[in-house]
């Protein structure tokens, strides 16, 4: 369950980095290390919910459909299919995976 | 500012690269209000979380979190940390917010990587301005109701395992993240942090493996370097040394082909992805 104070925290955060370039603009400017380091702390995010997304549930492991499923979207997103075939593609496989009785 | 005098200081092709945008980004959202509801939330969640957040990876990661049995205070500080990529933005943007504080307060809401990557695109003030806030309006107008519309019709899915649904939400943020790791040191610090989060899973509390990830920095090098392979400007040191070809990964120069292509900012991830594949697919 996601209560109300947590989608709050996040939206008042969310919102003060996004505010304190048009407040500061002028007088404060980011090293470029530091816009480096925040991009590749966005992308290490997402692919580590990728892993854990695909790879398990709860604290064990989530059984070899769903990971099929994802690596199948991935095949197809690396070839640049259009993203509804992506989502749809990885779902289906994982369904299939399951009704042939695979966990 | 009125709509017309915004749409006639634009081009055509910007224009149609917004709603390119606009259409990706529903598809997103859609699946974003689905996953949520069908994963177990109550409607409000997604629908809130689209309208004060507004920024798409941080509210797949935050209820991905939630979802998988993590912690609140590991799925804020994940979606936290996923939008500290703003701030660089937010500075990018500046120049277009100049004015009265209420423009600063509204637009700043409507900082995300598609606007910002626009913004860059355009040349001069007047067309700076109209497309930060043409594209900022849209994809918050699309946005919004596409969740709304995946959150409805999320609540009516019976058996979600049946349909694989729990894949399509790793699948979704896959889509979306790829275009960020053409980056060879940006790659190296997603295995890492991946390979981490996933061994780390059975032992720590829910939420806390993704930020555990974070170790991945480690791996994550200098500005400087990561321009150098990512085939913007080869300078002399980085083609001197072992890189011939294979840095640029066989993209082509800066310039040519890619001119066409989105805007994109260095750390354009997230939402922005579907936007290029359907683009590209539209061709």
């Amino acid at each position: 369950m996601m209560p109300l104070y947590a989608v709050l925290l996040l939206a008042v955060g969310t919102y003060a980095f996004r505010l304190a370039g048009p407040l500061l603009g002028g007088r404060l400017t980011l090293s470029d290390r530091l816009r480096h380091l925040l991009a590749v702390a966005a992308a290490v995010l997402l692919v580590a919910l990728v892993a854990t997304g695909a790879l398990t549930q709860g604290h064990g492991f989530a059984g070899w459909a769903r990971p099929a499923g994802v690596l199948v979207a991935g095949v197809l997103a690396v070839r640049r299919a259009p993203f509804p075939l992506v989502v749809v593609a990885g779902a289906a496989t994982t369904a299939v995976l399951r009704l042939c009785g695979v966990g | 500012m009125d709509m017309r005098s915004l749409l006639r200081t634009l081009e055509r092709a910007t224009l149609r690269d917004i709603a390119l945008v606009c259409l990706a980004d529903a598809l997103v959202g859609a699946s974003f209000g689905a996953i949520s509801v069908s994963g177990g939330l109550p409607l409000w969640v997604p629908v809130v979380l689209s309208v004060l957040v507004f920024a798409g990876g941080s509210q797949f990661a935050a209820v991905g979190v939630v979802l998988s049995g993590g912690g609140v205070l590991a799925a804020v500080a994940t979606g936290l940390v996923l939008n500290a990529r703003l701030l660089p933005f937010g500075f990018t943007v500046a120049d277009v917010l100049d004015g009265p504080w209420w423009r600063r307060l509204v637009g700043a809401q409507l900082i995300t990587d598609e606007t910002a990557a626009f913004v860059l695109q355009q040349r001069g003030p007047r067309r700076r301005r109209a497309v930060f806030w043409l594209c900022g309006i849209a994809l918050y107008a699309v946005w919004n109701v596409s969740v709304l519309l995946g959150a409805v019709a999320g609540g009516m899915i019976g058996d979600t395992d049946a349909l694989g649904l729990d894949a399509a939400f790793p699948a979704v943020l896959l889509a979306l993240v790829l275009p960020s790791l053409t980056d060879r040191r940006t790659r190296t610090a997603a295995v890492v942090g991946a390979v981490v989060a996933v061994a780390v899973t059975p032992f720590v509390p829910g939420g806390l493996p993704v930020l555990l990830a974070l170790v991945g920095l480690l791996f994550a090098g200098q500005p400087g370097a990561a321009e150098a392979s990512d085939g913007k400007v080869p300078t002399d040191e980085a083609s001197a040394g072992e890189t011939s070809e294979g840095e640029n990964d066989g993209r082509p120069p800066a310039g040519e082909a890619s001119e066409r292509k989105a805007p994109v900012p260095a750390g354009r991830v997230v939402r922005a992805d579907p936007p290029m594949t359907m683009k590209e697919a539209a061709r």
